[in-house]
């Protein structure tokens, strides 16, 4: 009956070709105009926030407090200011516990705490942000009494915490077993080599993970809303005249900082894209184009350093 | 004591000398701070769980489920969850229906169909669009997407389901002269969750053996055939993964939601009407929240929050992992 | 069904009165990028005969071989000159439908390479994309070819387990089948028992005599003896200077074996290199 299916089959490819040829056709097409659609967004997002943006941004801008609402002018210095003091401190937090939880890890990947570790961060790196935002409110601004700075960058660090450890693992997992070996062999103690010998091998790669999580922690609003609340007024200029005119220490100086509400980028575009005043709303799309700016450099260095490196291993 | 250079190099060099003595505080270190990890993910949920006490023993579980009133009264102190449940669950269900197809898409083009130079530049492209801010993405959400897109899609969507029996109370409308609605958090939240998807997507393709492909094309299949009928068969489990982290990052995400869905406890199940995410209503209400039960309520949605993007998560990363270290079943001659 | 293990018996090569030409190629030469990988290929595969491509590692063989059914278009930067002929049309034309080459002329690799699916549903897949789809139709071309791939009596009871889980010999002469599903006019395969135990190897090789009547096979291997016992014509390959692959001597098998004409080809039968 063989010669049955073949005509069956020669039926098939004669009635078939043309549609299986346009239906390819199209759906290949298709999925390149699906790629470019979704980069639609992007461009529409970023242009619009250079072009209304831009016009927002001068001296001032960078280098004042506000104003008092509905007048013009201003600038947001102290969301600047509250940014970079609350990104800081988060990455001061949660670099030293993620490195080590990460050598951990890289070193004992099936011990029960190795394994409890992995399953862990993956679970935090899936925690939404706002509920690290909770998590800190009750954990340090209820017991405390107030917002502060200091409860903010825990929650960033939270935040931060599983990016960090996931790359820095991977890149203690690359460098070559060779090298640690070699180490102890002249007699180096493990926390030495650790320290000295592979943490410098891994370090580019530990680099770009961190300046990703700090890209990634500078942008986030919800876990500061109810941390550091939000400070207009906070300047940190006359903090630290004050604090030397009265003599007080580095330490007291930096105290005060951390534990007053503060401000941020974020929170300041949040805040601002609400109101009805327009000033307010233009220093919106400032704020908005300071933060693009912010994000998308480092993500090119990362990107830039993560290309050179792999150029560096190619030899 | 006063702080001094010397007393501060007496200092480390003791720290540096109970270290030499053998490398046990080393490691002691480690482990303390992977036990500090893991404490961390117990705390979240242990706090949420302890500061949510006080509604969930007023409430019960009739906190969690559709009632015929449901209310949020602050004033009454009486408080209802369900309808940041079910504005959570729409608009993550639309923006997955949305994002999935597309995400798709562009796994495909990126994996089997880019020529090797557009490649990494393309990757890029997309990865950018997951690294942009929330509350950039609500900005641009409130001033430009709802007005150019929203509106104009939730008014022909009205007119076009008004007289539809059965369909007429999904679209009842008219849509907010803003714009502000579920449809709009949802159409966001597609275009936020995309990066995810296609990337995770993609890796699972380009995991897949270039045998297979062989196999169907030499047989005399199409290249979409192969990719429709054979790669994505085979990448299933990976890819619903991949969907599943999408829906884990739709359901917790906060901002940009918020500016644009209206933030109204409107009691309507319409999706061009304004509503609530539970992440929403808890950016939007805690930091004004005075009753120690209004509170606790909003903490309680946290918990809730915490535990289903846990699980989601969860089962996500074992689909994933069963996929990219798949070894096709060596031939046992 | 029994094993008989029958080492073929060749005598004097006989000439075909009418031997006719399924394949044919021109000059041809393929290039990845700069690389000249194979110069000059001209060729005439008889049909319904087995055409056995030997030579030493890396002289092109197998991208002669997959030149026939054009798979070295899934390489970018693969380019052709010269022509390939099926039934004197060029494989490589203008207007040449890929899709119906590819079908025309069937390919079994080295490695088996079943889909994931059920036995069934690997046989049958091919067919489907031409629009069969009655049941009965279905079944009974995965039957038959399930039949000729020697499988059938083995995996009857059991089409709907997976692919996959059949031992290497059974998944290659699945993937036999599956190709024969289509009804293919030539098989090409890719030294299709060098992965396999040297029983499935022999099973393989009797499945090619009787797939011969049916079919015109061309078969690569760096088997000399497995060459020998199983083809009717053998093209030697080396690289030349350039380390192009080049044909350097085409014969029936008979006379490669006893009478090589060429000093080169003479050196690899007789193994005193490669």
């Amino acid at each position: 009956m063989t010669t049955n299916y073949s005509e069956l089959l020669k039926r098939g490819v004669q009635t078939r070709r043309l549609r299986r040829k346009s239906v390819n056709g199209f759906m290949l097409s298709l999925t390149g105009i699906l790629t470019l659609l979704a980069l639609v967004p992007l461009f529409w997002i970023i242009g619009y926030v250079i072009y209304r943006g831009g016009k927002t941004l001068n001296l001032a801008f960078f280098t004042q407090l506000p104003k008092p609402m509905g007048m013009a002018g201003g600038g947001v210095l102290h969301a600047i200011e509250g940014s970079l003091i609350v990104t800081l401190m988060a990455t001061v937090l949660a670099f030293v516990p993620g490195v080590l939880a990460a050598f951990y890890a890289a070193r004992n990947p099936n011990t029960p705490l190795g394994i409890a570790l992995r399953f862990s961060t993956d679970v935090l790196s899936g925690v939404p942000s706002i509920v690290v935002g909770l998590f800190g409110y009750t954990l340090i601004v209820k017991p405390q009494g107030h917002y502060s700075a200091f409860a903010g960058s825990v929650a960033l660090a939270i935040l931060m915490l599983p990016t960090i450890i996931r790359t820095t693992e991977e890149m203690l997992k690359l460098v070559p077993g060779a090298l640690r070996e070699g180490s102890l062999a002249l007699g180096a103690s493990e926390w030495k080599t650790s320290l000295n010998v592979l943490l410098p091998a891994a370090m580019d790669g530990v680099i770009t993970g961190v300046l990703l999580a700090i890209a990634r922690a500078a942008g986030e609003t919800a876990p500061l809303l109810f941390t550091t609340l939000g400070n207009e007024r906070f300047d940190l200029g006359s903090i630290i005249k004050s604090g030397v005119q009265n003599h007080q220490g580095i330490f007291q100086i930096m105290g005060r900082i951390f534990n007053s509400p503060i401000d941020s980028l974020p929170l300041t575009l949040w805040k601002y894209a609400q109101q009805p005043y327009p000033e307010r709303v233009d220093q919106a799309w400032g704020v908005a184009l300071i933060l693009m700016i912010l994000v998308l450099t480092i993500n090119v260095i990362a990107r830039i350093w993560i290309e050179l490196r792999k150029k560096k291993l190619r030899g | 004591m006063k702080i001094s250079k010397t007393n501060i190099q007496k200092l480390l060099k003791k720290f540096g000398q109970l270290f030499n003595h053998g490398d046990r505080p080393w490691f002691g270190l480690l482990i303390l701070m992977s036990i500090l990890v893991l404490v961390l993910m117990v705390g979240i949920g242990y706090l949420l769980w302890r500061d949510s006490a006080l509604s969930r023993s007023s409430f019960g579980l009739s906190f969690l489920l559709p009632t015929k009133d449901p209310s949020w009264d602050p004033v009454n102190s009486d408080f209802q969850a369900w309808p940041f449940i079910y504005g959570t669950l729409l608009t993550s269900v639309v923006a997955l229906l949305i994002a999935i197809p597309i995400s798709l898409g562009i796994a495909i083009f990126l994996a089997e169909l880019c020529p090797a130079w557009l490649r990494t530049p393309l990757n890029w492209l997309v990865e950018l669009l997951a690294a942009i801010p929330s509350v950039v993405f609500g900005l641009w959400g409130i001033f430009i997407f709802l007005p150019q897109v929203v509106t104009p899609i939730g008014n022909a969507l009205y007119s076009a389901f008004k007289n539809v029996p059965g369909l007429s109370a999904f679209f009842a409308g008219p849509i907010p002269q803003s714009g502000s609605s579920r449809l709009a958090a949802s159409l966001i939240l597609a275009i936020m969750i995309i990066p995810t998807i296609s990337a995770v997507s993609r890796d699972v393709l380009n995991a897949i053996p270039p045998s297979q492909r062989e196999a169907s094309l030499a047989l005399g299949s199409t290249q979409w055939e192969t990719i429709w009928q054979i790669l994505i068969p085979y990448g299933s489990s990976g890819i619903l993964g991949a969907v599943i982290l999408g829906l884990g990052r739709a359901l917790g995400e906060t901002m940009a939601v918020t500016m644009v869905i209206g933030n109204s406890i409107e009691g309507t199940i319409s999706i061009l009407r304004p509503g609530y995410t539970m992440a929403s209503i808890i950016a939007n209400e805690f930091a004004e929240a005075v009753s120690k039960l209004h509170t606790s309520s909003l903490i309680e949605i946290g918990f809730i929050l915490f535990v289903l993007t846990l699980s989601l998560n969860v089962i996500a990363r074992l689909l994933v992992w069963s996929v990219t270290r798949k070894n096709p079943q060596e031939a046992r001659s | 069904m029994d094993m008989k293990i029958e080492i073929k018996q060749k005598g004097d090569w006989v000439v075909d009165d009418n031997p006719n030409i399924k394949m044919k190629t021109t000059y041809l030469s393929v290039n990845y990028g700069k690389f000249r990988a194979l110069t000059d290929i001209n060729m005439e595969i008889s049909e319904q005969k087995i055409t056995a491509i030997i030579g030493p590692s890396g002289c092109g063989k197998s991208t002669l071989l997959r030149s026939f059914n054009r798979m070295n278009d899934l390489t970018p930067s693969a380019r052709i000159e010269g022509e390939i002929a099926l039934d004197g049309e060029n494989i490589y034309g203008k207007n040449v439908d890929v899709v119906d080459v590819r079908r025309r002329i069937g390919m079994v690799f080295q490695r088996p390479n079943p889909f994931p699916k059920s036995i069934y549903d690997n046989v049958s897949y091919g067919p489907r994309l031409y629009g069969i789809r009655d049941r009965n139709n279905l079944d009974g071309i995965v039957e038959s070819s399930l039949r000729q791939s020697a499988l059938w009596d083995e995996v009857k009871d059991k089409l709907h387990q997976s692919g996959m889980s059949l031992s290497g010999g059974q998944q290659q002469r699945l993937c036999i089948a599956r190709a024969l599903a289509v009804q293919p006019e030539v098989i090409l395969m890719d030294e299709p028992a060098s992965a396999l135990d040297p029983i499935s190897t022999l099973r393989i090789e009797e499945l090619m005599h009787d797939l011969a009547k049916s079919y015109t096979i061309i078969i690569v291997t760096h088997n000399m003896q497995q060459a020998a016992r199983v083809s009717d014509f053998t093209a030697m390959m080396m690289i030349d200077e350039t380390r192009s692959g080049r044909l350097i001597e085409y014969n029936a098998t008979n006379i490669i074996f006893t009478r090589p004409q060429d000093k080169r080809t003479e050196d690899y039968v007789t193994g005193r290199f490669g």
